[in-house]
């Protein structure tokens, strides 16, 4: 069996986000770029799930549509032991032209597992496990928070409005992974490091899907107003604010 | 031209979130001049159905099956699409929840519509279609155009409102085809969470931090929680240490909440954490760290330790609520 993990090039959680003059575009000065949060989580339950499967899961594969800078990032999937690695070359316009891309891919080199991080922490768009589920009509569960391999099927935690379900679903399957799939992102060794210059790595000319959306214009917050301090002695104060102002009591 | 909203609910109830994807449709059609039809699949309560009318649904569709007892993407999918096209649907609407998220993305890719998720407010523009979202969770906004006839867009919760308009409810039947061999999810179990509030519902969250120090104390937390009637939750460090569960994450990587309150405990206020909760109406922080960067985030702050401060606080509130 086969893994796939799709992978989005994103700044770093902790970038301050800032925008050009004209606000058409964000502006990368200076930024970090790391995996996608969530789709890190992904690799790292990918490979243990590959541990796990006594030889049953014999590959893992990162793939990401991105130009040539996001290799660094792809790198980064290898070094943490990804067996190789795709990149489709086309700049990541919207979620539909990205599922569209991956999807082409796919129909050619088809995988048991396809594992999508539920959102991006960049545009926070929630769309491309779904659409590229859609796209090569298989069955996709979201909000997927566990997943094991069991007698070839896949038991699955899909988190709900105030609990869990357990689910069964049969391959080939994409899972719309969010917190809880793994614990920890797995760090690179050194040795990974090394092993990931040496390993398979494809760069795939795109087919040119065209976005359904586009960013016209970007904008940030209204800075917020001073916080007010209440001394810690002057509780009452505060359960005035909570009575006359916020009305929570 | 019409919106079809989907409205989901839970053991045969709506939740607030439902009454405003109704509210927010119903201004929305006003703006467009058009009809909205809502689409409700499974065991509702015919009283619960009633209840949509006071909030400005005219039309709805009520379909019950077998097969959607569990949520299947791809079934529910191919019934939202059979819909659409009996009502000329052109603008689909679902809450920025789990099954929203699941669903809008399927069925944007089925119509190749524009899917925009996480919107925040009613269109700028209805021609070229233009609307506002969130994104970088919370740290910015964007106008995004869809290039599209058809658009799909998920609500950011309490991102509009719920607001009167009583309207007279016509029930609708539409024939469509149920295809149950589309649905492959099978369902194994379900478990409910015990919390008595849950973070996604609550209007008051009540969070705490490192600054808690371990799980043991947790019951500061909880008191508070109780007497305000609110949801806990907590950081990231927190749920990765396995002092609380995950789905109580709050933060970047967690759950994004926009509650009237949110009380955040001995919380340092790391970037992460506080993207995910700026869309709160009011922030109360206590913390002992009078530099700590959740005083910028927050309304009000109070600098001391929170083992002391909340059951003095728990307590006085008792007090007033007597």
């Amino acid at each position: 069996m086969k893994i796939l993990v799709c992978i989005s090039n994103v700044p770093d959680t902790t970038t301050k986000i800032k925008f050009t003059a004209d606000g058409k575009q964000f502006d990368a000065t200076g930024v970090q770029w790391i995996i996608n949060p969530w789709d890190e989580l992904a690799l790292t339950r990918a490979l243990e799930l590959k541990e796990a499967s006594n030889g049953l899961i014999d590959n893992v594969t990162v793939i990401n549509v991105g130009p040539k800078e996001t290799e660094i990032t792809i790198r980064k999937g290898l070094a943490v032991g990804a067996d190789n690695a795709v990149r489709i070359d086309a700049n990541p316009t919207d979620a539909y032209a990205v599922a569209f891309e991956l999807a082409k891919y796919i129909e050619t080199h088809p995988y048991d597992l396809i594992l999508v991080g539920i959102e991006s922490s960049d545009y926070n768009g929630n769309a491309v496990g779904g659409m590229l589920a859609e796209l090569l009509n298989i069955p996709n569960v979201s909000a997927v928070s566990g997943i094991e391999l069991k007698d070839g099927k896949f038991e699955v935690v899909r988190e709900i409005d105030g609990g869990k379900q357990i689910l069964s679903l049969p391959t080939p399957l994409i899972a719309v992974v969010q917190k809880g799939i793994a614990k920890e992102p797995r760090i690179a060794s050194m040795r990974g490091v090394m092993a990931a210059r040496t390993k398979p790595f494809e760069t795939v000319a795109a087919v040119g899907a065209s976005p359904l959306t586009e960013y016209v214009h970007f904008e940030l917050p209204q800075p917020k107003g001073k916080c007010k301090m209440i001394p810690a002695d002057q509780l009452d104060e505060l359960i005035h604010v909570l009575h006359q102002e916020i009305k929570a009591i | 031209m019409s919106v079809l909203i989907y409205i989901e609910h839970w053991d045969g109830k709506f939740k607030k979130s439902s009454y405003e994807l109704v509210s927010y449709a119903y201004a929305m059609a006003k703006q467009m001049q058009t009809n909205v039809y809502g689409l409700v699949l499974g065991n509702a309560e015919a009283s619960e159905i009633d209840k949509l009318a006071e909030y400005g649904l005219e039309n709805v569709i009520c379909l019950n099956h077998n097969a959607f007892q569990v949520l299947d993407n791809q079934l529910f999918t191919d019934v939202l699409a059979q819909v659409a096209e009996k009502v000329q649907a052109n603008v689909f609407l679902f809450a920025h929840n789990n099954t929203g998220k699941a669903l809008s993305s399927r069925l944007a890719a089925r119509l190749k519509a524009g899917l925009i998720s996480g919107v925040v407010a009613l269109p700028d523009s209805i021609s070229p279609f233009i609307i506002r979202k969130k994104l970088f969770t919370g740290k910015a906004t964007a106008q995004v155009k869809a290039n599209t006839e058809k658009v799909v867009l998920t609500l950011s919760q309490n991102a509009f409102g719920v607001f009167d308009n009583k309207v007279a409810l016509n029930k609708i039947s539409a024939d469509i085809q149920v295809n149950e061999a589309l649905a492959q999810t099978k369902l194994l179990d379900t478990q409910k969470f015990t919390a008595k509030v849950l973070l996604t519902d609550a209007e008051i969250v009540v969070s705490g931090g490192r600054g808690l120090k371990g799980p043991e104390n947790w019951g500061v937390i909880e008191e508070l929680a109780d007497v305000l009637g609110a949801a806990t939750a907590c950081t990231r460090p927190v749920s990765d240490e396995g002092w609380r569960p995950h789905h109580e994450h709050v933060g970047q990587t967690g759950k994004i909440v926009a509650p009237m309150l949110y009380v955040a405990c001995g919380i340092s206020g790391a970037i992460q954490h506080v993207a995910g909760i700026s869309s709160s109406k009011y922030i109360i922080a206590i913390n002992k760290d009078a530099e700590a960067p959740i005083f910028e985030a927050a309304d009000y702050g109070i600098v001391g330790d929170v083992m002391q401060v909340l059951p003095e606080l728990t307590k006085k509130i008792k007090e007033v609520k007597k």
